[in-house]
């Protein structure tokens, strides 16, 4: 890190800048920085690959039994639950 | 988001405001894991949880009459869900809405974990324990960054729409939601590091 002042600044719009919603001043601004500085570039590619990850569909696992039934009794739809 | 689920489970609106208790089972089969999930997420309390979920489908009965249909079916229901959420929330009084924000402040630089896991192969990043991780550093977030990186990141809202349900202002929940994101990122790095250097000495 040559310049952690520099670095400091720009961390707080890596976030912005990987929803693609940073001012294109700004963006210009943090893509010259990247190129120069290794460590803000790791944490703009683990940060975006950080963001891919959580948002990979996972399948809502399913609701355990007793939850349901208690649900489906309290709501008087008892005669619908299937299972 | 289950939006498909509900899409491809051809749910009618019209039988659902008609009063069909078969149809609003079935809306409830489709739509009652990720609502669970979900204030499950928010809440970090089982009981909470479920009474949440209850609450949800009773709101959402007695609301359907006044449903226009300008978001979907399901968008409608899981606000309902995250707002009853919110509400148990606050009942705890837990303060979503600090004094005072400082953007400065610690995870925005302190311990920046600086290890490059990008190249790990798919298979690693996606496995079971890496999700089970990030599923960990989710639940460790402090309830004020949590409850913003579910709304804008997992639910996907609009920051406006975040901003706007939690009572915050926008750029608050820029901050919390950056926070909320290089925290998990740093917790990831700790634990794809420790996979890069068992890989490297086998
Ligand atoms: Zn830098």
């Amino acid at each position: 890190m040559t310049d952690i002042c520099n670095c400091k600044g720009l961390v707080s719009s890596i976030s912005e800048y990987i929803d693609g919603e940073l001012p294109p001043e700004l963006c210009a601004e943090l893509e010259k920085h990247m190129s120069e500085c290794e460590n803000c570039t790791i944490v703009v590619n683990t940060l975006r690959k950080t963001i891919d990850l959580y948002k990979q569909p996972t399948p809502d696992n399913p609701l355990p039994d007793e939850i349901k039934s208690r649900l489906y009794a309290r709501l008087h739809l008892e005669d619908y639950m299937n299972k | 988001m289950s939006e498909e689920s509900l899409n491809n489970s051809n749910i009618s609106l019209a039988a659902l405001k008609a009063g069909d208790r078969a149809e609003f089972a079935r809306l409830v089969d489709a739509t009652s894991n990720h609502i669970y999930r979900l204030a499950l997420k928010i809440l970090r309390d089982p009981q909470d949880a479920e009474d949440v979920l209850q609450e949800s489908y009773i709101k959402a009965m007695r609301a359907l009459p006044e449903f226009e249909g300008r978001s979907s079916l399901s968008t409608w229901l899981y606000r309902i869900a995250v707002n009853e959420a919110l509400m148990l929330l606050r009942k705890r009084r837990v303060n979503l809405v600090p004094v005072e924000e400082d953007p400065d402040e610690d995870d925005l630089q302190a311990g920046m974990v600086l290890t490059d896991w990008c190249c790990l192969p798919e298979d690693e990043l996606l496995s079971a324990e890496s999700r089970q991780r990030l599923e960990q550093a989710v639940d460790a977030l402090p309830e004020t960054l949590r409850v913003v990186f579910m709304l804008r990141d997992m639910e996907g809202l609009s920051i406006r729409e975040t901003a706007g349900m939690l009572g915050l202002t926008e750029t608050a929940v820029k901050t919390r939601l950056l926070r909320a994101r290089l925290r998990l990122r740093n917790q990831l790095s700790v634990y794809f590091g420790e996979r890069l250097t068992e890989n490297s000495s086998e």
